[in-house]
């Protein structure tokens, strides 16, 4: 009984004096991390999150596959090469999602990859889900580098982080167009869209400039993404025989829409936009697909550098399909606007991206003050024995070879590749 | 004019692709009285099947002419389709049968929902493409162009119309069918298996169902998931067109159903062009100078006129073309 009493005396008094103990140490521990961190200052790296997005699963997942592998290439090599920033040894990290193509998944994942502090974004794939993400970053104040949607609208909303790496849609219709005009000289052509955001846009522009060109252009017929019967509409335009029908959508809609044509009977040059510029559309519209013409925002994968092609095959087996050089740039970009203003904090490096001048495998890579790539390429395609074959590259205006816009691009150290390209194009003009 | 010719055969392929689906919703309806909303489903499977046997049986290069792989594809997706129909009378609607009306209408719906996911599982989201096999022959008639497949189509469709209404009109099961649409109970009572007649008018439809998927996946050489759904509302139209429950009038009003449509798309661009009417050519005198055209209703309207003559049968004559005493039934 006794024995209690002073228990609780003593164990105030053990409290007492371990609590002490420990304000002493904790006041020791405060002051200890400075040799501490000297110490371990080699093998600590900071952790840098750089998100990719693209739909993984669906009809064109195996295009937003690509786009991450480019993004993945970049990364390991940035991490080899092992970079310094503000003092700190970095290691960038990947965090790949997926959007599905859709504009509801979209926000979600861009919501997530806001709340998981990455560093920059490159991504989305497609124009629709790309649009309603941007708010999120913009809001959130991260860059954000697109390598394929090629809407306007993406640019012309007026935030200062939202980047594009591809040429839009109104120089896309533009150049389709005028090689349309200029190499089958049509009188009359018909314009279909599909009756989407891009179809729709693209179609517009396409318009516009086959008018200008003194085109008579038909009044415009329409489907939707879905349509498959397009006899009705087709047979209307046989009796209006024209020369050339441009078609705004994907190929899934217009494959059958050529497979069609060409059952009926028509003869009219049939062009695409990037949509339907896909080796698929043999596939949908079997033997007809043969000659069709079609564009592309940007250069074809294989004009992309040599270093780039080599290090993308090495690491993943197989060729690039379509964006991977322009999301490999994308995400070198950002690491590169890191460097150069010595730190990850996207308030602080974005001014960097702005002025960004970078050699990437695409290309001289320069952004105007909306975001969009000064001077993009466009590159027209032809279907050759069931292939998509580039046949003209679109720059500046002017419209070479690929093999003149390789011969003007690949030497670049020499002093000699200003030389060579307008060489190149005085010998093509009197070609028109 | 032979614009016009163009159109009428146009019609007339996609009306008896329509007639053929709109048979299997007229003949469940005329047994008992339930539209079976799955039954798109049923054509889409069709395809479905007939796509995956006619890819591998090009892809292993096998030596046999086109037009017997498609039938290897056809005879593939006629029993699977068959499988599917038995399975929805037998799983949604025959537990059903003495439920509310609203109830089976409501598994008709949730089968057609679990159909469209078990198929995207199947064949994924994308749209897949028939292998251009059967070669493209066309033949000039009076200036306007119609393929073998075109001709294929009708001719089948034909055969399949009359070859249904000789079995139902001259068989023991059509009469058997022909008695259970007009009194189950009756005939019950004069020995006929009922469940056994309604189980065969599903497997009929369904197998009507699946030549229908392969013809219109052929024709149009692309099968989607989602294709069913707005292909059997249309032939659904199509039967109340005719008037539900006949089966005369279902093969009418798929025809005339893909008449409609080919003609309207194609000309109602042209019909409503403000600019070609002298009387309003006054208030947008302004546009047709600078553009040459006001077109008020395009050619992506084709959809709409099923749906347009549907509300239309709806309103005036709610019994259909052909049909009778709907109004007691429903």
């Amino acid at each position: 009984m006794n024995s209690r009493n002073p228990l609780p005396g003593f164990a105030k008094t053990v409290l007492t004096a371990t609590l002490a103990i420990a304000l002493v140490a904790c006041g020791k521990k405060e002051q200890a991390p400075p040799p501490a961190a000297q110490a371990p200052a080699a093998p600590a790296e900071t952790i840098v999150k750089i998100g990719h997005v693209a739909p993984l699963t669906g009809g064109i997942s195996h295009l937003g596959k690509d786009n991450e592998n480019g993004a993945a290439l970049a990364i390991e090599e940035a991490n080899k090469a092992g970079i310094t920033i503000g003092g700190h040894k970095i290691k960038f990290e990947m965090m790949g999602e997926d959007d599905q193509a859709d504009p509801k998944v979209g926000t979600t994942v861009a919501q997530k990859l806001v709340d998981a502090k990455v560093a920059g974004i490159v991504g989305h794939l497609n124009s629709g889900v790309t649009i309603p993400a941007s708010a999120l970053y913009n809001q959130a104040g991260i860059p954000m580098i697109t390598a394929s949607a090629t809407n306007p609208a993406l640019t012309e909303q007026g935030f200062k982080n939202i980047f594009r790496v591809v040429g839009r849609d109104d120089q896309q219709g533009p150049a389709v167009a005028n090689y349309l005009v200029s190499q089958s000289k049509p009188k009359t052509a018909a314009v279909i869209d599909d009756a989407t955001a891009y179809g729709e846009g693209l179609a517009n522009e396409v318009e516009k400039t086959l008018k200008a060109a003194g085109v008579r252009v038909l009044p415009r017929e329409k489907g939707t993404d879905k349509t498959t019967d397009w006899k009705a509409i087709l047979t209307k335009l046989k009796g209006k025989k024209p020369d050339a029908v441009f078609f705004g959508g994907m190929d899934a809609s217009g494959g059958p829409l050529l497979k069609q044509a060409r059952e009926l009977g028509i003869k009219a040059v049939f062009a695409y936009g990037d949509g339907a510029c896909t080796n698929k559309m043999t596939e949908l519209a079997g033997a007809a697909a043969e000659g069709m013409i079609c564009s592309q925002a940007g250069i074809p994968v294989k004009a992309a550098s040599q270093s780039f092609l080599d290090a993308y095959k090495a690491k993943f087996n197989a060729d690039p399909i379509l964006y991977a050089p322009f999301t490999y740039d994308a995400a070198n970009l950002l690491i590169e606007a890191m460097k150069k203003a010595d730190s990850t904090d996207p308030a602080k490096y974005l001014a960097a991206l702005h002025s960004a001048s970078h050699k990437g495998a695409s290309g001289l890579i320069e952004f105007d003050e909306k975001g969009d790539r000064k001077d993009a390429e466009m590159t027209i395609f032809t279907m050759k024995a069931g292939k998509i074959e580039p046949i003209a590259i679109i720059k500046s205006g002017k419209s070479m070879t690929m093999e003149e816009y390789v011969a003007a691009t690949a030497p670049a150290p020499a002093a000699s590749a200003p030389a060579a390209a307008p060489a190149a194009e005085p010998a093509k003009e009197p070609a028109k | 004019m032979d614009i016009f010719l163009q159109q009428i055969i146009n019609g007339l392929t996609l009306g008896s692709v329509y007639a053929i689906v709109a048979l299997g919703y007229t003949m469940v309806y005329g047994i008992i009285q339930l539209i079976n909303f799955a039954h798109g489903e049923v054509v889409m499977l069709g395809a479905m099947v007939a796509f995956t046997v006619i890819t591998s049986l090009v892809g292993a290069q096998v030596p046999l002419p086109a037009l017997l792989i498609v039938l290897a594809g056809t005879l593939a997706a006629v029993p699977v389709c068959m499988a599917t129909g038995y399975m929805l009378e037998r799983v949604a609607y025959r537990p059903l049968r003495k439920a509310p009306r609203l109830a089976p209408l409501i598994t008709a719906i949730g089968m057609s929902i679990i159909l469209q996911h078990v198929a995207m599982l199947v064949w994924s989201r994308n749209n897949l493409a028939f292998p251009q096999i059967i070669p493209v022959i066309t033949f000039e008639v009076a200036g306007a162009t119609i393929t073998a497949v075109q001709i294929g189509i009708i001719s089948i469709s034909f055969l399949l119309m009359t070859g249904l209404t000789l079995m139902v009109y001259r068989t023991k099961l059509g009469v058997a069918m022909r008695a259970t649409a007009e009194n189950a109970s009756v005939a019950a009572l004069m020995g006929v298996s009922v469940d056994r007649v309604i189980a065969s008018t599903f497997l009929i439809g369904a197998a009507l169902g699946a030549i229908a998927g392969v013809m219109f996946g052929s024709y149009y050489g692309i099968a989607h998931y989602t294709m069913g759904a707005v292909l059997g509302l249309k032939a659904f139209s199509a039967a109340v067109l005719g008037g539900i429950g006949n089966l005369a009038g279902a093969m009418v009003g798929g025809v005339l159903l893909g008449l409609v449509e080919s003609l309207g798309a194609g000309y109602i661009g042209d019909l409503t062009d403000l600019c070609r009417w002298p009387l309003v050519q006054g208030w947008v005198s302004e546009r047709c100078q600078l553009d040459g055209h006001m077109i008020l209703f395009g050619s992506n309207y084709q959809d709409v006129f099923a749906f347009l003559v549907l509300i239309l049968v709806l309103v005036i004559r709610p019994s259909g073309l052909l049909g009778e005493r709907v109004a007691d039934r429903a």
